[in-house]
């Protein structure tokens, strides 16, 4: 016999003190933002002593919990292939046992830790704040956390000397804070609410510099484009509440609507709630959601103008906050739109054709960019395309993987980013015009960025293969064919755009500030105006052949800087690029190198056998820890949580075997219904199986682009006086070509001329026919008639009646008016007298009416 | 009785108050005056508490004495303010409410 305590032991999962107060991870930064706002100023530092210890502190609970959940997992495990005699005691519980896993298909769901509060009642109803820990949620809360905490420690050196340096910090910590709350939240109103901290902060910082009216017009064109999508996410969790609190309340007592865990047992519960109109119509209004906050097609457009933030900011925003927000939602609630769309059944969902659309869109729009943050820009929104496309075609761990290495590589560009503007090119971020020839000058950068570019591209072994090429292989294995090579071909763009950015930063010769030269220009680098004078800059490159630069930088005449946005003018006296200091240079190490390893926490075994090193089979451990299982769970194992009480523990376990109880388990969640007493909370989604040729395929894809890109920059940057130049006018071909180039590909035009003479004038020619003829007609007669018996009615109605009793009211009131503005004397003693002779009225009345 | 008289010194007070209201000219001495009649109001209440055998009416007291601070608080500071503005506290000066 084991005693008892063993058998407690066996019955529960583990957990640790760090998973039950995962709630800390969030509230950390909040107090610390609260602290900054409050102390910052008086503080040496200024307050960003209070951000960095309140990430580090996140960031220690985050890696314990990260720790924990990994036992847990290990535990759960453990438990399902327990010795007979274990599994026998557990029997006489009366609780069903989780079977032994047969082969790999079996996934046992581990419950996630939950922990929540009363936050506020209303009429009955219970909204909950806490904290849900599961393997998504804390992959991203460390994820988070440590992001942050780098870009901090980037900033210290950064915003130096920044007039609002104290607010900075304090935005960013509560820009971090945000997005853990939203990370975590067990309910739909604690992500609303660390969704719109998030919105709120992104205005603040992309705005931080708003004497530039340029800065405050991008802030606010982001907070407006997000909020059109937050419409989205208001009206989505409301429809999924009224839709779904029918079947909560039956099946899950003391779950509401708005519970995370409660939304996706629902929607994958089969009940006819969860079909139909409804949930289609939720999940694409919170898809709507995600593209404004993910900067999704057609709603991208505020990303790039959020450049104009200090470079941490869009580091930040970049990379693990912000943007991924609306993925992180898409994944969190993933079985809604598992269900809305139906993704099981392989139909082409509004995700995966969006992300697609995304991808493209974004890679061609990254070319025509000189701004060295609005390619990094675009290259993000074309990233965040492939994790929708990855999420919209059933492959939700490639997704959340890809989440996870993007952020570190992403990061690490925009912070190389921040550094040659801060060290390089003397806060410049244009790049024809302020870079070139930076390798020699700034090694670490350069390296940092070259190893983060590969990884961005996706060359084994960096982090972006492996993420990358999963989202394509899975997209494949998914039976969407068109949309795998769409993300093939968006790899050889990424390619390319990153090599055309590379070369123009760090290769050729220097010009303008890079070369030494200060300028004199007001560092505007957003504005449309200077997009223009580079392309005719560009022209007039490839026509007359002169040097890169040279009649914008100008050489000599080095002028303070004076009121230029950046507040740390003034400190270079060197007026040369030279390599930042170790602030700056050490959070850039440490991601390029997360940039190089990430990609090794879920590695293809295949592409490791490939490689002629065995990676085994237990190596995928993002699946292994982040992906919930996708088995069926008997209710009665559900134990909703009292205020401010973890869950209990369970064992995972599979429902009664019966009528489909069997189907259940070879299909799993989403696939087929659960069996009556079970609910699921993740569907089965399925994994591709590797193949080396889809590997080498993709690895030449990349090659062929960045083979191509090579030769077009060296062509066309550093032989410029060769064939290429005269070819433009020699060649109609060419001149063609390269004015295709020139013309930003035709998107604008596209965009101006042919959608919208060719959709928008036809439509609003017939819309004006049909407004001149049929609706004015109809207008013109109704208002003729409205016009004659509103004239009858104002002659008869309105002058003798109305008017003539608000003539009499009104000169009432007047005359009532001018009698007591007498009393208005405006003397206090005067008013004093009156007071107290009324009083001494109403007490003489009251007496008489008491004795009376 | 004890507690008529209470009420007579009360009502004593809460006539030198108004007077001193209505009558001075001068804004400090008003607030003053005014303490007058909210002490008076005090020791009626005090006063009606001891009678009823009541304590809710001491109670009530009390509150009263901390918004007369408060409210002394205020007008001090406003006539402090007056007085920057206009170098002085006659209240005679003072007729901007006039309508």
């Amino acid at each position: 016999m084991l005693a008892a305590e063993e058998i407690q032991e066996a019955l529960n999962l583990s957990s640790g003190w760090f998973l039950d107060n995962l709630w800390l991870v969030g509230l950390i930064p909040a107090i610390g933002f609260a602290l900054i706002m409050g102390f910052g100023k008086k503080m040496p530092n200024g307050g960003s002593e209070f951000g960095l210890a309140s990430m580090v502190a996140s960031l220690v609970v985050a890696t314990g919990a990260g720790l924990q959940w990994m036992n847990r997992v290990d535990s759960a495990e453990e438990a399902g292939h327990g010795g007979d005699e274990a599994i026998g005691l557990l029997q006489t519980f009366g609780r069903s046992v989780p079977r032994a896993a047969e082969g790999a298909e079996a996934a046992p769901f581990i419950e996630p830790v939950l922990t929540t509060w009363v936050w506020w009642q209303n009429s009955g109803l219970e909204f909950g704040i806490g904290s849900l820990g599961d393997g998504l949620a804390i992959l991203l809360l460390w994820l988070v956390a440590f992001i942050s905490l780098l870009v901090q420690i980037f900033s210290l050196d950064y915003v130096r000397d920044d007039r609002r340096y104290t607010q900075f910090f304090g935005a960013l910590t509560l820009f971090s804070a945000g997005m853990l709350v939203m990370v975590m939240a067990p309910n739909m109103i604690q992500l609303i609410l660390g969704w719109e901290i998030m919105g709120l902060c992104s205005f603040m910082l992309i705005g931080h510099w708003w004497e530039d009216h340029e800065n405050s017009k991008a802030a606010l064109k982001a907070f407006f484009t997000v909020r059109v999508g937050d419409v989205g996410l208001l009206v989505g969790t409301a429809i999924i509440y009224f839709a779904s609190s029918d079947w909560i309340a039956v099946n899950l007592p003391g779950k509401s609507g708005f519970d995370i865990d409660a939304i996706q047992a629902w929607a994958l519960s089969g009940d006819s709630s969860a079909s139909g109109a409804a949930i289609l119509v939720a999940a694409t209004a919170l898809f709507i959601a995600c593209i404004g906050k993910s900067g999704q097609f057609p709603l991208h457009t505020w990303l790039p103008d959020a450049m104009a933030g200090p470079t941490p900011v869009s580091s930040l925003l970049h990379s693990s906050t912000m943007v991924v927000a609306g993925v992180f939602l898409v994944a969190r609630i993933y079985p809604v739109f598992w269900e809305g769309f139906n993704i099981a059944n392989g139909g082409l969902s509004f995700i995966a054709m969006i992300g697609a659309i995304t991808i493209v869109i974004a890679a061609l729009l990254a070319f025509v960019q000189d701004d060295i943050k609005k390619v990094l820009a675009y290259s993000t929104v074309s990233q965040l395309g492939y994790m929708m496309l990855g999420l919209g075609t059933g492959a939700w761990l490639p997704a959340v993987f890809h989440i996870f290495t993007h952020a570190f590589f992403k990061c690490c560009l925009f912070l190389c980013a921040g550094s040659i503007s801060h060290s390089g090119s003397h806060h410049s971020f244009d790049m024809k015009k302020d870079m070139g020839g930076l390798r020699k000058h700034m090694p670490i950068t350069f390296w940092s960025w070259i190893v983060s570019t590969l990884a961005l591209t996706g060359v084994i072994p960096f982090a972006g293969f492996w993420s990358k090429d999963e989202i394509i292989d899975n997209v494949g294995n998914n039976g969407y064919t068109f949309l795998f090579w769409v993300g093939l071909g968006g790899a050889a763009l990424t390619a390319m755009y990153m090599t055309r950015a590379t070369y123009l930063t760090f290769f050729g010769e220097a010009r303008g500030a890079a070369a030494g030269g200060h300028h004199d220009d007001d560092h505007g680098g957003h504005g449309d105006e200077h997009d223009l004078t580079l392309e005719e800059h560009e022209l007039e490159l490839a026509t007359v052949g002169a040097p890169l630069g040279s009649d914008h930088a100008d050489g000599g005449a080095p002028k303070s800087l004076g009121a230029a946005a950046n507040a740390h003018g003034g400190h270079h006296d060197d007026h040369g690029p030279h390599e930042s200091g170790k602030l700056i240079t050490i959070p850039i190490v440490i991601l390029a190198f997360f940039a190089l390893t990430a990609g090794f926490a879920n590695p293809t075994p295949l592409a490791g056998d490939a490689l002629g090193f065995n990676l085994g089979e237990g190596v995928e451990l993002i699946k292994k820890y982040v992906e919930p299982g996708h088995e069926p769970v008997a209710l009665d194992a559900v134990t909703p949580g009292g205020p401010g009480e973890s869950l209990t523990p369970f064992v995972p376990q599979f429902a009664e075997e019966g009528e489909g109880g069997k189907d259940a388990y070879a299909s799993g969640c989403g696939r087929t219904t659960p069996p009556d007493g079970a609910v699921c909370f993740f569907p089965k989604v399925k994994h591709a199986v590797p193949e080396l040729g889809k590997i080498l395929l993709s690895l030449a894809v990349v090659a062929v682009g960045y083979t191509f890109a090579i030769g077009f920059c060296l062509a066309f940057y550093k032989r410029r006086d060769s064939r290429l130049v005269g070819l433009t006018e020699r060649s109609r071909l060419a001149n063609a070509g390269y004015k295709f180039i020139v013309n930003k590909y035709y998107l604008d035009y596209l965009y101006e001329n042919v959608i919208v003479r060719a959709v928008a004038h036809p439509i609003s020619a017939a819309a004006y026919w049909f407004n001149q003829h049929v609706l004015d007609a109809t207008v013109d007669a109704v208002g003729e008639g409205g016009k004659r018996s509103g004239q009858w009615i104002y002659d008869n109605v309105d002058q003798k009646i109305v008017d003539g009793a608000v003539n009499t009211s009104g000169a009432v009131a007047s005359e009532t008016g001018r009698g007591l503005q007498s009393t208005q004397s405006g003397k206090v003693n005067q008013y004093g007298a009156l007071i107290f002779g009324a009083a001494a009225v109403g007490a003489i009345v009251l007496v008489i009416i008491n004795v009376g | 009785m004890l507690a008529a008289n209470f009420l007579l010194l009360a009502a004593l007070l809460f006539c030198i108050g108004v007077f001193g209201v209505i009558a001075r000219r001068n804004a400090v001495m008003v607030l003053m005056s005014i303490e007058l009649v909210l002490s008076s109001v005090n020791l009626n209440l005090i006063a009606f508490a001891l009678m009823n055998d009541d304590v809710d009416g001491q109670v009530f007291a009390l509150f009263v004495i901390a918004i007369a601070a408060a409210e002394v608080g205020v007008g001090l500071a406003m006539v402090l303010l007056i007085y920057r503005n206009r170098q002085s506290i006659s209240l005679d000066e003072l007729s901007e409410l006039k309508g």
